[in-house]
């Protein structure tokens, strides 16, 4: 699997890849896309990354283990919805911020928030596992 | 000063937990003092509790209700009202000296811990007898039996403390769910939470259900024939739990439900008939098995049972009379009989043994002691004039009647008396008269706090007893009133009728008892040998019970949980094919050959594409060859998606199906599995058929709904609101992060919970060291390949 063609091309690949995770995430709202689209081509960048340079290569390169990640990303969902409680509105309500920036039209939301949390969920959990099974278990 | 049921409710139910946290850190502070620290909080909640007594004593009934979960209508609501006032206060103050006494009990043993416990269960109990909404009494009368398994079970490291606590939750925990499913029922018939609410519940069909209901949680409270085992087991707490929960608070519990229940389902047949056949089995039973026991403890212990037997025979009853002996007894009895257990451990902690046939003579070292057991056994004999006595002058009075139901509960009466009498002979005599014994521990005098609660409460019931028209007007007569849901005027007044028949059958009681407790060793050498003889006790039909359930729930997982992957595998594909295909079939709604299909070339190129995929499944020798053929197919499926227009659904299908394709053959490296994957003929045709099967299933189903009209009103909904409410035009995205965000929440959930689970099993592999082989069991052959292996 690690030949030198795949090592020398992995990483470029990974971060074209996580870069475009990036991208279908935030365009989600309006463009097919999204933060569940956005975590499985996240992960599959991960993999990627993890079958060329080896397990423990991946791990130190993402620097946090992914099922904190994947914590976080509950969380975060989750306190975007809280953050409803605030203006004493039911949970989840979404609440919304646009203003101009400069000319161009900024959208703060909390379903924005919510799916950059579905974003490292699905990210988190998928690359665990998968760099579970890449590395046998070591360190999972 | 002007009442305010709301503060006293506070202090009596909601301060005792809030004691029970900081009771650590008072201990850490104030070391042997703790218990009387404690001990201030139930006598402040016994003085805030007596402030209500004027006015409930003049009829009026006082809520008291805070918004829980307004939305559902739930408020937690209490009502003070005779009843659970007379209760509330026996609550208070027998607990004042049972935190006193504990805290030189249990001399720096884990002081801090049990008297937390004891704490938190003085405020469920508080909870469960003042409580007017039925969520509240619900959850209060499952902490009692929470506080009490922890309690029975102080003494974790003995296995019979453990097992008395564990068989009490069980017992008790039924009982919860009977009045659960009461409550419920409760609330649907007359839709309202609140208990005062209720009415009519005699008039409908569901009257009997309720009743068993009410009956069943009562009598496991309460510790009624056929679960009364579990009441002497719990015999194993340290004393002074046993003296306040399994004597005068928590087995009364039942009896409170059974009070507070008979305005509502009271006065039928039904009602009367089972807690008098019930209540009197109690009664004797108890009573011969207190005969039966020599440790004094044990003794307490059954009669308890046949006090509790008792009360229920007396509410069972329920005429005036009756429910005033009933309070009457309900008082005298938690006085005596926590002053008794108190004593008992008294004896314990001065001489090291409880065993009647050891102990004698202790007069003269133990002497407060002593007169705090007179006080007691005088009253559980039921000597004039004490509170004991009129109690039972007023249950003959209500059974003096002349037809035959009443006299055989006044049979039953007399003779439950006179052994309870006994009993209380022997525990006074026995262990104090007679020549000084040699015990394990030097007699020795206990300290003042273990004194104070025999001495007061015992002293009590003599005073009280001399003051009837207070206790009459004060306590009784509202209790009753409350109990019997119309308004009763005390006529309990000082002196002795020695022309009444009440008085001659207290008479004959006493000579009983004097008769029995001459004779009791013989009496209780008789009962063993035909105990023994018998050779069964609901105890062991106990443990028949509890670990054929252990048994069966073994062999329902064996039989489901059984550990074959293509045994899973196939029970999962059949059922879905089955819940796919079967209505269809049976409600007639398969679908009909399709007469033309419209299909566009590049359309059929990648269903043809997909078609090719699987045959390559099924034909290919290698699994890593199989695998990508899989991926073949998926992605083929992907395309489709985006060529009719479901550019979201194939985006995510083509990322799905790429991961599943690495995953998938990660985890086959990591399985011992040969490479290729041939598997013998029956195999083959069994594993094509259900896949067969649930391909036809799948498409019939799929196809059936689309020759139906599609509905299109939600994707309006969606179309009409997703930018003006939701301000995103992809409509799927919006589904998922805003109007179903909910939905979506609980799906991150589960997929980090599957992750870690996941992971979980990765890491239990990995323990094996490298290289070692797989033990053959761990490895998830296919059928056919076991030979191989």
């Amino acid at each position: 699997m690690s030949t030198l063609i795949f090592r020398t091309i992995a990483p470029l690949l990974t971060a074209v890849m996580l870069v475009f995770s990036v991208f279908v995430l935030l365009r989600g709202h309006n463009e097919p896309g999204g933060g569940f689209i956005g975590g499985l081509i996240a992960a599959s960048a991960l993999a990627i990354y993890g079958m060329a340079m080896g397990g423990e290569a991946a791990r130190t390169a993402l620097n946090v283990h992914p099922l904190a990640m994947a914590g976080f990303g509950l969380a975060l969902a989750g306190l975007s919805g809280v953050l409803s409680l605030a203006f004493d509105v039911p949970f989840l309500t979404g609440l919304w911020s646009i203003f101009d920036l400069d000319g161009s039209e900024v959208a703060l939301s909390t379903p924005m928030v919510f799916d950059i949390g579905v974003y490292f969920v699905v990210f988190g959990t998928i690359a665990a596992v998968a760099l579970a099974l890449e590395s046998d278990g070591e360190d999972a | 000063m002007e009442a305010r049921p709301d503060i006293a409710v506070l202090i009596s139910v909601l301060l005792p937990f809030v004691a029970a946290a900081l009771v650590p850190l008072v201990h850490r502070l104030a070391g042997a003092f703790t218990g009387w620290i404690v001990a201030l909080v139930p006598a402040a909640g016994f003085v805030a509790l007596w402030t209500l007594v004027g006015p409930v004593s003049v009829g009026a009934a006082l809520p008291v209700a805070w918004a829980w979960a307004p939305s559902w209508g739930i408020s937690l609501s209490f009502l003070v009202d005779g009843l659970s006032l007379t209760f509330a206060l026996t609550i208070a103050g027998i607990g004042t000296f049972i935190l006193l006494y504990s805290g030189a009990y249990l001399k720096g043993h884990r002081q801090d811990r049990f008297l937390a416990f004891l704490l938190a269960f003085m405020g469920a109990m508080q909870g469960l007898v003042l409580a007017d909404s039925l969520i509240a009494l619900y959850l209060f009368w499952e902490l009692t039996s929470v506080t009490s398994f922890l309690l029975i079970g102080f003494d974790h490291t003995r296995q019979a403390a453990r097992r008395a606590a564990i068989q009490a939750l069980v017992v008790t925990g039924l009982g919860g769910l009977a009045l659960l499913a009461a409550g419920v029922l409760i609330y649907t018939i007359s839709g309202s939470w609140e208990l005062s609410a209720a009415n009519g519940l005699r008039a409908l069909d569901v009257y009997p259900l309720l009743v068993l209901l009410v009956l069943l949680a009562a009598f496991t409270k309460s510790a009624q024939l056929p679960f009364h085992f579990w009441l002497p087991n719990a015999m194993e707490a340290p004393t002074p739990v046993s003296a306040y929960l399994h004597s005068a608070t928590m087995v009364q519990a039942g009896v409170y439900l059974v009070a507070r229940m008979t305005p509502e389902l009271g006065g039928e047949l039904l009602w009367n008939l089972t807690l008098m056949g019930f209540g009197g089995a109690t009664m004797l039973w108890g009573a011969v098995a207190a005969i039966r026991q020599t440790d004094l403890k044990q003794m307490l212990a059954q009669t308890t049972l046949a006090s509790l037997g008792l009360l229920m025979l007396l509410l069972g009853v329920g005429t005036e009379l009756a429910v005033t002996a009933a309070v009457l007894y309900f008082l005298a009895h938690a006085l005596y009989k926590a002053a008794l257990f108190l004593i008992v451990g008294a004896i314990d902690h001065g001489t090291g043994t409880r065993d009647i046939t050891a102990l004698g003579g202790l007069r003269d070292t133990m002497t407060v002691t002593f007169i705090g057991a007179i006080m007691a056994s005088v009253a559980m004999l039921g000597l004039p004039p004490v509170l004991g006595f009129f109690a039972k002058e007023e249950m003959y009075a209500a059974l003096a009647l002349g037809q035959w139901l009443p006299l055989v509960a006044l049979g039953a009466l007399v003779i439950g008396n006179a052994v309870l009498g006994a009993v209380g002979l022997v525990v006074l005599i026995r262990p104090f008269m007679g020549e000084l014994l040699p015990t394990p521990i030097e007699p020795h005098e206990a300290p003042v706090p273990m004194l104070a609660g025999p001495v007061v409460m015992g002293g009590l019931g003599i005073l009280l007893g001399f003051l009837p028209s207070l206790v009459g007007g004060a306590i009784v007569a509202p209790a009753t009133s409350a109990i019997l849901g119309s308004a009763v005027y005390s006529h309990l007044k000082l002196g002795i009728d020695f022309f009444g028949l009440p008085f001659w059958l207290s008479v004959v009681t006493w000579a009983l008892a004097l008769g029995l407790y001459l004779r009791v060793d013989f009496a209780r050498t008789l009962l063993r040998r035909t105990e023994l003889a018998i050779g069964w006790n609901f105890d062991r039909g106990f443990d028949a019970v509890y670990f054929g359930l252990v048994r069966l729930s073994g062999a329902v997982t064996r039989l489901l949980h059984h550990g074959r992957l293509e045994l899973y595998l196939f029970v999962v594909f059949a059922l879905l094919a089955a819940a796919a295909v079967l209505p269809l079939w049976l409600m007639g709604g398969l679908p009909s050959w399709p007469s033309s299909i419209d299909v566009q070339f590049y359309e059929a190129g990648v269903a043809l594409l997909a078609v090719v995929g699987v045959v390559t499944v099924i034909v290919a020798r290698s699994r890593l060859f199989a695998i990508l053929a899989l991926g073949v197919q998926g992605l083929s499926v992907a395309l489709l998606f985006i060529l009719v227009g479901a550019p979201d659904l194939g985006f995510t299908q083509l990322m799905v199906e790429v991961l599943s394709v690495v995953i998938l053959a990660l985890v086959m490296t990591r399985l011992n599995l040969d490479a290729d994957d041939s598997r013998p003929f029956e195999d083959w045709v069994r594993d094509g058929s259900l896949a067969l099967l649930v391909g036809v299933a799948v498409t019939s189903l799929l196809w059936s709904v689309l020759e139906r009209p599609l509905d299109l009103a939600l994707s309006r909904f969606f179309d009409a609101n997703s930018v003006p409410v939701a301000h995103g035009h992809n409509v799927v995205n919006v589904i998922l992060v805003d109007f179903r965000g909910l939905d979506t929440l609980g799906e991150i959930a589960v997929v980090m919970t599957a992750g870690i689970a996941i992971l979980a099993l990765i890491r239990g592999r990995k323990r094996r060291p490298r290289g070692a082989p797989v033990p053959a069991e761990d490895v998830p052959l296919p059928a056919g390949r076991k030979e191989l292996a």
